[in-house]
């Protein structure tokens, strides 16, 4: 355990002093084995909550705010797909094939799986110092001259510098520090509001969102977010070099030209 | 092979036998202590006995919300359903004179109830949500006697852990473990929002969880089976939802 969570230490060495800026080409370490492991894991769960989300989903495209809604009441707002049950008025002349069954039983394990690797990830992150170093944005970067000039950069899609192979920028940071602290405790929050069991037993998970389908609609909206944050993620790994970031997270090494400092 | 590697095999070795052995007695115990779902087999069956084991351990004696009267839905849905059966519709014809209630398997009395012995006994009302998997949810005021006092009257063997209960239609079946069946919110339902409980919502007989999705507050109650084991019944899932794919408990 101590060796994963001192990947990172060796980095600081890594970086030469400006007396000795001979180009070169070094292997260092970027991401320990646990965050490796929990990434992929996520990743995977994500996909297959992604996916069986959007078959429960189809059985009921209306969306409500408050406790109740049916199609006897007025939805918030209705998606303008075909649904996967006759119940619903969708306005298309057929009704999808219904995965209900098969798609709730992965939801719900593959929603175990991940809240269990988040929580090993958490303690980790916690323990090893792995969110203080690696993703808390240090006080100078968060200066609106330092913040506006990450993003110029990032509007003008200008490929990241040499550094960001081996570090997060803060732009970075604080997207990641997003959805760790907030859009994922969130879904899981609005998901478990759901279940009237647990809700049984702690009724303020949902009374506090408003009732049982203002939870449901926040579900879909947190779930929206993440799909978002991935598809920019995915755009900026593509920007950066798909290969070395993706072999980064699998192996935990990039490879840097140190000429600068 | 090196002294290093010896003593990496032994120990790995060991910690996967006492991994092994643990998750073995973890079974054994969640099995004792009754955390284990009938549909525990399958791909899908850590996911649904985590979920049931740890539902049990945290929400056993939980209450459902109750809602005030103000909240009740204006419109409660009836959802379609498969078309009532010739038994069903013989019945309804004579006003439902004749519907039984049986009640068998592990009792000391087996007894059969007519809708009015059920509605002689104490009479209790909730306000509770019906939540439908689909996503959709309606309030309603839901009358009938708790199942436990029925259970009572019968007298339940010690060693029972699952009641059974089956729709007139044969297609449709579920059972609940005794903690549901024991719990003051569950009831045999005849009522709703101050009148009888309407066809389209399951009259005239309709049990309700409402610590649990729709559909397990299965429609037109004919029967009702104690026993120590859903092994013999159907595929041996628990109920016929898990035969289609659902899970058997659904408190989520």
């Amino acid at each position: 355990m101590a060796r994963l969570g001192s990947a990172q230490a060796p980095l600081e060495a890594c970086v030469p002093s400006s007396a000795s800026a001979v180009p070169s080409t070094t292997v260092v370490s970027r991401h320990s084995a646990l965050v490796r492991v929990t990434h992929w894991i996520i990743t995977l769960c994500f996909f297959a909550l992604l996916v069986t989300g959007v078959e429960i989903l189809i059985s009921h495209p209306r969306f409500y705010w408050g406790e109740t809604g049916t199609v006897l009441t007025t939805p918030l707002f209705q998606l303008p797909i075909p649904s996967s049950r006759a119940l619903v008025p969708t306005g298309y002349g057929y009704v999808l094939p219904d995965q209900n069954g098969w798609s709730r039983a992965l939801h719900f394990q593959a929603a175990w799986v991940v809240v269990l690797t988040a929580l090993l990830y958490g303690i980790f992150g916690l323990f090893t110092g792995h969110f203080r170093r690696n993703l808390l944005p240090g006080k100078a970067d968060l200066s609106w001259r330092a913040l506006s000039t990450t993003i110029a950069g990032h509007m003008r899609f200008k490929r990241p510098s040499e550094e960001e192979a081996w570090s997060y920028n803060v732009l970075q940071r604080l997207a990641y520090l997003f959805v760790i602290f907030v859009l994922f405790p969130f879904v899981i929050w609005t998901g478990l509001a759901m279940s009237p069991a647990f809700v049984s037993a702690f009724p303020a998970t949902v009374t506090l969102l408003g009732g049982r389908q203002s939870a449901r609609t926040l579900h879909f909206f947190v779930s929206l977010a993440l799909v978002l944050f991935l598809v920019v993620h995915v755009v900026m790994i593509c920007l950066a070099g798909f290969w070395s970031r993706t072999r980064a997270m699998i192996t935990g090494r990039t490879r840097t030209h140190m000429e600068q400092t | 092979m090196t002294d290093l590697s010896r003593r990496k095999l032994i120990l790995t070795g060991l910690a996967a036998t006492a991994g092994a052995s643990g998750l073995g007695v973890a079974a054994h115990i969640a099995e004792k202590y009754g955390l284990i779902p009938p549909d525990h087999g399958g791909i899908y069956g850590p996911g649904e006995t985590l979920t049931y084991a740890a539902q049990r351990l945290l929400t056993r004696h939980s209450l459902a919300r109750e809602f005030s009267r103000s909240q009740i839905s204006k419109r409660p849905l009836a959802n379609e359903m498969p078309p009532l059966t010739e038994a069903f519709k013989r019945l309804q014809a004579a006003g439902f004179a004749d519907w039984r209630l049986s009640v068998d398997g592990m009792v000391d009395r087996p007894t059969s109830f007519s809708l009015d012995q059920l509605k002689s006994y104490p009479s209790r009302s909730q306000i509770t949500e019906v939540i439908c998997e689909e996503g959709w949810s309606y309030i309603a005021e839901w009358i009938g006697v708790p199942l436990s006092h029925v259970l009572n009257l019968v007298g339940v063997h010690s060693q029972a852990r699952y009641v059974a209960y089956f729709s007139i239609d044969p297609d449709w079946w579920e059972s609940m473990d005794m903690a549901d069946a024991m719990h003051p919110q569950t009831f045999l339902t005849y009522g709703m929002n101050g009148n009888e409980l309407p066809v389209g919502n399951g009259g005239p007989l309709r049990m309700r969880l409402p610590r649990q999705l729709g559909y397990k507050s299965l429609k037109f109650i004919t029967h009702l089976m104690v026993t120590d084991s859903m092994k013999k019944f159907g595929k041996g899932l628990g109920s016929a939802e898990p035969e289609a794919g659902y899970a058997w408990y659904a408190g989520i």
